[in-house]
Formats: C-alpha cells, sequence, structure tokens
C-alpha cells in the first residue's frame, strides 16, 4: 500500500517514548520520573518476582496444578511500570494475562491461583480492591472502563480507571467504542495496549493497516502515545501522565507499549516457535524489561547480586505458601456454584440446590 | 377515580420516581435526551428518545443523568454494565431489541456473568430498556420479540409487562433489583390508557397475576397478548367456555406455581406468545406443564405463535403473522372438539 503524504505524517508524528536504552543508561534526562531509590528498588522487585512468579505458574501449570495461564514474561515493564503509576481508588479493569498488575493492586497471590484454577473464591475480591474479573473476551473490558470512568467523574472521585489488551484487542469494535465513549463524555479513563506483536500467532502488521495502534486515538480525538514497553521509567512516565490528564478533566488517554512475550500465548496449546522466528526472540530478549533497568540500578548502586537473590527466594517462598493456601481450600460443589447466582435463589434454581444437595450428601 | 394514564406515561413515571429516590439512578442509550448539546435546542426542547419515552425527564435531571450516547450498542452497553458493577444504577435503553446483536456479549457474556464471576460477591444493578413486537409496520429488523433469547441465560431477569399499572410497578421492582434486568416494552402498548396510582409502587419480578379468573381453560398470554387472550376470553363466554387469562409478567424469574395451579383447575392450556415459535417461552411454558402438571391435563397443550419467519414489512402479513383472538379460538375448538366433556 502506498500511503499518502498526509497519511504519513499523521503516522510519523507517534514516535516511540524512551527514557532508558537497552544499555540501562538515561537518553531522556528532563522525562526521568521522579521516584526515590526506594521506590526505584521496589519496581525492580516487582520484575523479579513477577517473572520467577511467571517460571513457577508455568510449571505448575504442567503439573495440572494451575488452571489456566497466559504467560508475562517479556511484559514485566509494561505490567508493573504503569500499574506503579496509580493509586487505591484507581479501578483496573485487566486482561486475563495482566494478573501481576491485580495482584500489587491488591489481589493475594493464593486467590490469582484460585481464579487461575475457576474456583469461584477466585473471584471474590477482597473489600476495598478496586479490580474487575481478568477478561477472557477480547476487548470487552475497553467499553466496561468507560463505563467506570464515567461513574468516578460523576461522583467527582480523585480516580481513573484503567484497562489493558493486547495488540490483538485493538483490532475489536469495542476498542473504538470504548475509546469514542470515554472521550464523548470526558471521562478518567486510560487505556494500555501492550502490543506484543502476537495475536496468538497473527502478527501486529497483519492484523492492521495502521502504522502504530496509539494513532487510533486520533480516530476517537483523544490523546495517544507509543511508548518503549520494555523500558519500566517511560511506561511509569507515561502512565502518571495520563492519569493526571484523566483527573484534570482533560480526557482519556491511549498507551501503546511496544513489548514482547517470550512465552506461548497461553499454557493451553500454542506454540510460538510456530509461528516466531529465533531471531525475533533473540532480537527482543536483547531488550530486555529486567536487564536494562537492574543495569541502571547497578550503575547507581542501588542493586547488587545479593538483593536479586534475596527478591528470588522470596517469591519461591511466597508462591509454595499461597499455592499450600489455594490447595487447602475446600473443593468447590455444584450447590455453590447455584448458591452465587443470586441473593434469593428462583424456584427453578431452589429445585435443583435440592437436587444437587441430596446427590452431594450421599 | 383512578387516575388513567398510557403505557408510555407508566414508564416515564417509573424512571422519574426512581431517579427522584436514588442519586445513582441515571438513564443512558441513543436519542434518550433527544437534541443533546445541539446549540440550537434548548434542553426543554429535546423530545426523549424516538417514541418519547423519556421526555421531560433531561429537564428535570439534567444532562449529567440523561446521557445520550454515541450510537454503539457495544459500547454504551457495556460501558453500562460496569458502570453499574461500580456503583451506579443505570437504566440503559437500547432501542429496539432487534440491536441486541450488536452486543450481545455486553449482556450475555458480561452482565449476566459478573456476579457468578466474582463469586457470588458482584451486583450489577443494570436495567435495559428495550423495545419490541411486531404490528407497528417496523419490519423484519424492528419487530422481533426476543425474551426468550434472554430467559435462556442464566443471570438476566426478564420482565415483559402488558398493562400500564403492570409496567410501571414492575419498571420501578427492575430498577431496584441488583441483577441485570431486561425491560420488554411493546410499542404497540405505548398509547395504551390504564389505571395507574401517583405514587412508588413495586410490582414483584417472579409474580405472575391472573389477569381474568375462569374454570376451564388455561391461556397464558406474554406482553401484548395477554390482551389478545383477554379479547378471546371474552368470545369464548359467548361460546360457553369459561377462560382463564394468565400473565406471567416476568419471565425470569417464572412464577411456575400460578401456571401450574390455573392448569390444574382448569385442565387444558393455550400459550400466546408472538415470538417465533421455536425455543420460545410459549415452548418452555409447555415443557414445564408437560413435565410438572400432565396430570392435570384434559387435552393436549396449544401454542399460538408467529410462524417461524421473519416479521413481513407488508401491513396485511404483518396483520396475519400475528396472534389474534380468532386464531386462539381456532385451537380451543380443537382442544374440545375430541372432548365430550364439553359443548362448543
Amino acid at each position: 500500500m502506498e500511503k499518502t503524504k498526509e497519511l504519513q505524517q499523521v503516522e510519523e508524528q507517534f514516535q516511540t517514548f524512551q527514557i532508558l536504552d537497552e544499555e540501562g543508561k538515561v537518553v531522556n534526562e528532563e522525562a526521568m520520573p521522579e521516584l526515590s531509590d526506594d521506590e526505584l528498588k521496589e519496581l525492580m522487585t516487582r520484575m523479579v518476582y513477577t517473572r520467577i512468579w511467571d517460571q513457577r505458574a508455568i510449571s505448575l501449570n504442567r503439573q495440572g496444578r494451575l488452571g489456566f495461564y497466559a504467560p508475562v514474561a517479556g511484559q514485566e515493564a509494561s505490567m508493573i511500570g504503569s500499574q506503579y503509576a496509580l493509586e487505591k481508588q484507581d479501578w483496573i479493569l485487566p486482561g486475563y494475562r495482566d494478573i501481576p498488575q491485580i495482584h500489587y493492586h491488591g489481589v493475594p497471590l493464593d486467590q490469582a491461583f484460585l481464579w487461575s484454577r475457576g474456583h469461584f473464591k477466585g473471584g471474590q475480591m477482597p473489600e476495598g480492591v478496586r479490580v474487575m474479573m481478568p477478561q477472557i473476551i477480547i476487548g470487552a473490558q475497553i467499553t466496561q472502563t468507560a463505563g467506570v470512568a464515567m461513574g468516578l467523574k460523576k461522583n467527582k472521585e480523585d480516580a481513573v480507571a484503567i484497562t489493558y489488551t493486547g495488540d490483538g484487542g485493538a483490532s475489536q469494535g469495542d476498542f473504538y467504542e470504548g475509546m469514542n465513549f470515554a472521550g464523548a463524555f470526558n471521562s478518567p479513563a486510560i487505556f494500555v495496549v501492550q502490543n506484543n506483536r502476537f495475536a496468538i500467532s497473527v502478527p501486529v502488521e497483519q492484523q492492521s493497516a495502521a502504522k502504530t495502534i496509539a494513532q487510533k486515538a486520533v480516530a476517537a480525538g483523544i490523546h495517544g502515545v507509543q511508548v518503549d514497553g520494555m523500558d519500566l521509567l517511560a511506561v511509569y512516565a507515561v502512565t502518571k501522565e495520563a492519569r493526571q490528564r484523566g483527573l484534570d478533566g482533560n480526557g482519556p488517554t491511549l498507551i501503546e507499549t511496544l513489548t514482547y512475550r517470550y512465552g506461548p500465548h497461553t499454557m493451553a496449546g500454542d506454540d510460538p516457535t510456530r509461528y516466531r522466528t529465533s531471531e525475533e526472540d533473540d532480537e527482543w530478549e536483547k531488550k530486555d524489561p529486567l536487564v536494562r533497568f537492574r543495569k541502571f540500578l547497578e550503575d547507581k548502586n542501588l542493586w547488587s547480586e545479593e538483593d536479586e537473590d534475596k527478591v528470588v527466594e522470596q517469591a519461591k517462598e511466597d508462591i509454595k505458601a499461597a499455592i499450600k493456601k489455594a490447595d487447602s481450600v475446600p473443593k468447590q460443589k455444584v450447590t455453590d456454584l447455584i448458591e452465587i447466582m443470586g441473593e434469593e435463589l428462583p424456584v427453578n434454581l431452589q429445585e435443583q440446590m435440592e437436587e444437587y444437595k441430596e446427590k452431594e450428601s450421599k | 377515580m383512578a387516575r388513567i394514564i398510557t403505557f408510555s406515561e407508566a414508564i416515564k413515571e417509573a424512571m422519574q420516581l426512581a431517579m427522584r429516590k436514588d442519586e445513582n439512578v441515571i438513564l443512558m442509550g441513543e436519542d434518550v435526551a433527544g437534541g443533546a448539546e445541539v446549540d440550537h435546542l434548548q434542553d426543554d426542547e429535546a423530545w426523549g428518545g424516538v417514541m418519547g419515552v423519556t421526555g421531560g425527564l433531561v429537564q428535570e435531571f439534567g444532562r449529567d443523568r440523561v446521557l445520550d450516547t454515541p450510537i454503539a450498542e457495544a459500547g454504551y452497553i457495556g460501558a453500562a454494565v460496569t458502570n453499574a458493577a461500580t456503583g451506579m444504577r443505570p437504566v440503559a435503553e437500547l432501542m429496539f431489541n432487534d440491536f441486541i446483536g450488536s452486543c450481545l456479549d455486553e449482556v450475555m457474556n458480561q452482565g449476566a456473568k459478573l456476579r457468578y464471576m466474582f463469586g457470588g460477591k458482584a451486583k450489577v444493578p443494570l436495567t435495559i430498556r428495550t423495545m419490541h413486537g411486531a404490528g407497528f409496520r417496523a419490519a423484519a429488523q424492528h419487530s422481533q420479540s426476543l425474551y426468550g433469547m434472554f430467559t435462556a441465560i442464566p443471570g438476566i431477569k426478564v420482565v415483559v409487562p402488558s398493562t400500564p399499572y403492570d409496567a410501571k410497578g414492575l419498571l420501578l421492582a427492575a430498577i431496584e433489583d441488583d441483577d441485570p434486568v431486561v425491560f420488554f416494552e411493546d410499542k404497540t402498548l405505548y398509547n395504551v390508557n390504564g389505571e395507574v396510582p401517583e405514587g412508588y409502587y413495586t410490582v414483584p419480578l417472579g409474580q405472575g397475576e391472573i389477569k381474568r379468573p375462569g374454570n376451564e381453560l388455561t391461556i397464558v398470554g406474554i406482553g401484548k397478548q395477554v390482551q389478545t387472550a383477554l379479547e378471546a376470553a371474552e368470545q369464548l363466554t359467548a361460546k360457553g367456555i369459561d377462560a382463564e387469562v394468565v400473565d406471567p409478567r416476568s419471565l425470569s424469574p417464572l412464577d411456575e406455581s400460578i401456571i401450574l395451579d390455573s392448569v390444574m383447575k382448569t385442565g387444558r392450556l393455550v400459550i400466546v406468545d408472538e415470538a417465533n415459535p421455536r425455543c420460545n417461552v410459549a415452548t418452555d411454558i409447555a415443557a414445564l406443564v408437560a413435565d410438572k402438571g400432565f396430570d392435570y391435563l384434559d387435552a393436549p397443550i396449544k401454542r399460538v405463535t408467529a410462524p417461524h419467519c421473519p416479521v413481513p414489512f407488508s401491513p396485511a402479513l404483518e396483520d396475519i403473522y400475528l396472534p389474534s383472538a380468532e386464531k386462539i379460538l381456532k385451537v380451543v375448538s380443537e382442544m374440545i372438539e375430541d372432548d365430550t366433556t364439553v359443548t362448543m
């Protein structure tokens, strides 16, 4: 396709925002967010923790001890950096891969494991934790975010609603409808598209003629930014800015994070070696978010091998304890599932309840 | 004498009372204010939707609570679902129930399942008001009656009122309810008059009503077809048959006992449902009675429905398409033909 000059001009406006390069060097000093040394260490801790958790989750899944799991390695900066820019009163509407963000927003590990297993207790969010269920239907969370943000604005809350989807989700009609709705009502919404380059096996170039996903914001009349999704500081900075924009009454923001998932789409059976080359994997591993942030911290004498080992050990211990706790929750029964259908059960469900109670008592 | 207002006015009054009572009740949909933010129109000129049902509400409650949304059903129904789940109590208008094709995911996979997927902890106090029904010369894509589709989905309540009184009370109950309710308004009923008290009252969801008592035959009608059933019952009286007319009012939950008790008394059942005949509510009620009330039956259960084809645009054909008192009388005569205990 030969693009007109006008179209090229629009697309060229969306340049990738970066603060740390692949070597961990600051390339954009004036954009450096104000973070204390302790906060910087905390961010590294969370990324290391998340990677260990991902490795354990994959292994638990292979052992049949975890249900559904969508690997996250490679996307840590995109996930951890954006969540860190939020406040407790903000709502997160995650996709199925976005478990690290909701964990750091207040969902305990053992609960995440129960959710992964499809246990009903996995869905019972703790009081005050503003997290919706990880969305399974691609893109459905986007219009929902517009609805939550509209409510926050109406109630004059000092809060935003943020949602996550992948590059695949950006092809859905819901994607445009959600952005457009939030723009029309000038609601404090943040739409994060974690562009990990593949909708299961379909490369992003085949999904759209648009050069960037960020530019799709233009059609909805909202702010759009493309950011290096392997650069934690850059992701943090743009999310923080988007949050403030929403609170200031200046509307929603679309953030496209350029990232990569090292693993398969989910543990349900896709084989990434069938649709990606090892050259591409290698190229992206050079951009690894942990490697570059580690270098950055080491240069500032804020991170050592000892620090890293401590986090790894802590993560392993926590995961072990969380799995044990999840295992100790009684298995769910059909009557549990009927019970949660409503506060008062209609007659047909009452009958079914009796029927299953009898079966379960045997 | 009690006050007489239309079905449409009763529905508007319910929304008005709910909005006065609870600040979290908001209205959203295409054209519900009607003329949103148009420079040459003032708020007091906004007309309140394609049928004027929400007319006047934006003037009282303002643009913050009566929202004209972009024409994007997935967008605003999706937004309404989580708007409800996070503390508001939205009443979203899906202009025609036929448009559900554009936002079924938001209703079926999202609204209906949130409570369940949150382990019973989430509430989704969302009401979706929607127009249905043939007889308005609105053709195949604006005339269907799709309540059966929603009745089949666990986690959604379904309401189909037949009178102004029920419409007001059921809508207030629907708005109070903490689960998603789809509220069906037959567009040909909007101008029907009826007695409606002025104050706030609710008609409980899941509670049917005998609209006409009788001993020899039960006719269950859905929505507007309750009126057709009443018409048929009058004509049957002239033929010496005493018919009872039952209005379930809610299809989910369904008041099973009011139907079963009636059939126990009469021994005969006709169900009138203008939806297409396969897997519709008439079929569901027939199955209920065959399952739990077979012993009461003196004759086969009969269903009077539309044929299995889209609603015709031709007025002449549309009239033939719909159930009618004549069609009900015909099936009743078939039921009674072989029954020596009754003469007709």
